[in-house]
């Protein structure tokens, strides 16, 4: 009897998994011999919707599955066992040997965290428990102390995978020290940073394993309470919250006397409602209070007055979903992966100018090239590797050079870039390194909550002196000044937004001042990215005088007839860019 | 911009204004007091309550909550001034949430919400006059493998071009997951979005 699973996490269901899915549902309905299923993501979201079908010991996924594709694989595959080689993009035979298009792209990776996404129905648990779900909860439960689930977590080295890095039993021992009548467990689901969505995808592939690391959390600390805090534009994950919350009660692994060791835990999710800040812990509470989120000074730190002033501790959605697997496998499984001073695994997500963009999970210490080029297949449309964008609005850009670093919460740092949550922006040779800098204080100052005069304004000021060169208005001081105001708001901020806001600006002007320089000097903009400092023209070897960007020009700035070399009046184009979009012969260009 | 606020005119209730919150709603928001320290903590799941069945929070609705919690209005309109997830004046039937983030930048997002502006005729955190479309940007909605995206409600769309936009607004379910749910599921949050008619008050947080 073969499975069929159909991979319907936000990233399937947009590319079209429904399609896909009911089509399937129709052509296997009087079909009992085989099971048709939903997974969540699986990772390889370049090439959804995805379908795996899983057979006597063997692993076929096939890749960009149409009704078209869906009624092939059911005629050819299910029928009589024929692999249709042309789209198939992982196999895998009874033997354990591996094969197809995408085979790299998975057999690369590490899966601890990613361990049942695209694996599991995320919305049933007992698929969940077959995986060997809720085993974690109840070893911690019913077999070990409160004292030895820290220890085994602290043992095994794991680090919070929000970004800062801290060891997380050392977290929890300081929140299980504090005696208090009522403790929290908060999760942080407000992932936020720009081009990262590893939450979302643990949230909407595996939502049991982030209740469970809560659960365990809650008996190692000693909180009978916990709360998701779950961004409002995440409404997939919050559904299959809901839904697994509601299973895990009525299966008795949430609410009283869980698998009877008397011990009381239950989870509420909080749905956020759209403020970037809040994903900094003292403002996630002040939010949960019902208040602005804006964040206060610490310490006191949250394990000793966190949620109404209770000790409160709290992990990001990923370090979560890491602790059950700890806890079955033991912490020197764990510490078998990455390196000695960041063990495990991360997940990131590639995405930019990359061939492959999805989620990667690898071991700490895997080089920025190994997964730019060796997983993510190398930038897209054979462009030139220039930075990768790590940690969002609060980190930076690692250029070329340094693609060799390892990443992992020792090495990062040293390159003015921040680990972050794990988004990857690989940016290629057309994209204009002052304009990236514009562009992330441009979000920093929208998204700062106001408390602190040097983050509110002086992001203010340095998103105006970035446009000011973006637009060919920069002056010679306007470099120093940038590094002057960046070191005053990194100082005189509260927290980590602001603290860390100017990074992006610092790694730019480390890496790329000759780009800055030519802004301001020579108002010239080397990635042919700002639009006050280029010119259109047209290549009079390419253009055959078609006159289509004649007829489409807005402003009527082109000049030439039939079979006539077109020419554009630099006077009149406003630099829009529709002439490049309507050649079909690349004879316009940018410079 | 979180501390700007988008709107300074001051409210002006009349006195003998109808209240605007029925008896069902006011027991949904009494109903997550259990879960929290104070009653002042049920405000954010409040606003969200009260949204998804009356499209929007007006000032009036901010009093009522704020006489339900045992709050001061002006703590409801204090609060709810720093959320952008929360309107104060009707919003369209469908809220498209176009990502501004920097990998959906990369691939072309603001030649696409350059052309949901022209379709629509509307500009950020404004509403067609037949009340069917409100536009906002939000910080990434993460898709970012598949920029362009947007949000409508609560369906992501992705690798949206600016040529796509005008079937894309043109079709009618354009706004909602349909996805496999368990018995468990009684609705999705997003969908009670759709107007004053809807009174499903899904339950937020």
């Amino acid at each position: 009897m073969a499975k069929i699973l159909v991979g319907m996490s936000t990233c399937g269901l947009s590319a079209g998994a429904r399609d896909t899915y009911e089509e399937l549902k129709k052509l296997l309905s009087d079909d009992s011999s085989h099971e048709l299923t939903l997974t969540g993501c699986i990772g390889m979201c370049y090439r959804e919707p995805l379908v795996e079908i899983r057979d006597n010991g063997t692993r076929t996924i096939y890749g960009d599955v149409d009704a078209g594709r869906a009624r092939e694989i059911v005629d050819k595959h299910l029928a009589n066992g024929t692999v249709i080689e042309d789209y198939a993009v992982y196999t895998e035979d009874a033997s354990g040997r591996k094969g197809g298009a995408e085979e790299p792209f998975l057999t690369q990776q590490n899966r601890i965290v990613l361990r049942n996404c695209g694996v599991i129905n995320p919305e049933s648990i007992d698929e969940y428990t077959e995986r060997g779900g809720y085993e974690a909860t109840r070893r911690a439960l019913t077999v070990m102390t409160p004292e030895q689930v820290v220890g085994e977590i602290k043992e095994s080295g794991l680090r919070g995978r929000g970004g800062a890095g801290f060891p997380t039993g050392i977290k929890w021992s300081f929140a299980a020290g504090n005696d208090a009548d009522q403790k929290y467990v908060v999760c942080n689901a407000d992932e936020g940073d720009p081009g990262a969505f590893m939450d979302r995808s643990v949230l909407e592939g595996d939502p049991h394993a982030v209740l469970e690391g809560m659960i365990i959390c809650g008996k190692a600390i000693g909180a009978t309470f916990g709360y998701i805090y779950c961004r409002a534009e995440y409404p997939l994950a919050i559904a299959r919250l809901e839904i697994a919350i509601e299973a895990a009660r009525k299966k008795g692994y949430l609410g009283d006397d869980i698998l009877g060791s008397g011990f009381d835990f239950d989870i509420k999710i909080k749905q956020g409602a759209g403020a970037f800040v809040c994903g900094e812990e003292t403002a996630l509470f002040a939010s949960i209070e019902g208040e602005r989120g804006m964040p206060r000074i610490r310490p006191p730190f949250p394990a000793e007055q966190g949620v109404w002033g209770k000790p409160t501790n709290n992990n990001n959605v990923e370090t979560y979903a890491n602790i059950p697997w700890i806890i079955v496998n033991g912490a020197s499984a764990f510490r078998k992966y990455g390196t000695e001073k960041s063990p495990g695994t991360k997940v990131f997500a590639l995405v930019g100018k990359i061939e492959k963009g999805g989620l990667a999970e690898v071991p700490m210490g895997t080089s920025i090239e190994e997964l730019v080029f060796g997983i993510g297949g190398g930038i897209k449309d054979g462009g030139e590797f220039k930075p990768v964008q790590m940690g969002g609005p609060s980190g930076g850009c690692i250029p070329e050079h340094l693609k060799n670093t390892p990443v992992d919460f020792e090495h990062i740092p040293q390159t003015g870039a921040i680990m972050g949550s794990g988004g990857m922006v690989v940016l290629d040779a057309t994209t204009c390194m002052v304009d990236i800098a514009r562009f992330f204080l441009d979000f920093t100052q929208e998204e700062s909550c106001g408390k602190c005069t040097c983050c509110r304004i002086g992001t203010k000021r340095m998103l105006e002196t970035l446009e000011r060169i973006t637009t060919g208005e920069g002056n010679t001081e306007d470099i120093a000044h940038l590094q002057h105001l960046a070191q005053q708001i990194k100082q005189a901020s509260l927290c980590g937004l602001g603290q860390t806001a100017p990074n992006p600006v610092l790694t730019t002007i480390d890496y790329y001042e000759d780009e800055y320089i030519a802004h301001i000097s020579d108002k010239h903009c080397p990635a042919a990215n700002c639009s006050a400092l280029v010119s259109f023209n047209i290549d009079r070897d390419k253009c055959t005088g078609c006159t289509l960007c004649v007829r489409d020009c807005p402003v009527d700035a082109i000049s030439g007839g039939k079979k006539q070399f077109h020419v554009i009046d630099q006077g009149k184009c406003v630099k829009c860019g529709k002439c490049i979009t309507s050649c079909n012969f690349d004879a316009v260009y940018k410079a | 911009m979180a501390w700007q606020a988008i709107d300074r005119r001051t409210p002006v209730i009349p006195e003998d204004a109808e209240p605007v919150l029925s008896e069902a709603l006011r027991e949904r928001i009494r109903s997550f007091f259990p879960r929290y320290e104070t009653k002042r903590a049920a405000l954010l799941p409040a606003l969200h309550v009260v949204q998804n069945a009356l499209g929007h929070v007006s000032p009036q609705a901010m009093k009522e909550i704020a006489e339900v919690l045992g709050i001061p209005p002006s703590s409801v309109l204090d609060t709810m001034s720093f959320y952008t997830h929360f309107w104060d004046h009707p919003k369209g039937r469908k809220v498209i949430v176009a990502c501004r983030s920097l990998s959906c930048n990369l691939t072309g997002a603001e030649a696409v919400l350059k052309a949901i502006k022209d379709e629509l005729g509307i500009g950020e955190h404004e509403t067609t006059p037949d009340g069917r479309y409100s536009l906002m940007t939000e910080e990434c909605l993460a898709a970012c493998d598949h920029g362009p995206c947007l949000l409508i409600n609560e369906k992501l769309h992705k690798h949206v071009k600016p040529e796509h936009v005008r079937k894309l607004l043109d079709d009618p379910a354009n706004d909602r997951i349909s996805m496999e749910r368990s018995d468990l599921f009684d609705g999705p949050s997003a969908s009670a979005a759709e107007g004053p008619r809807n009174q499903r008050t899904k339950e937020p947080g």
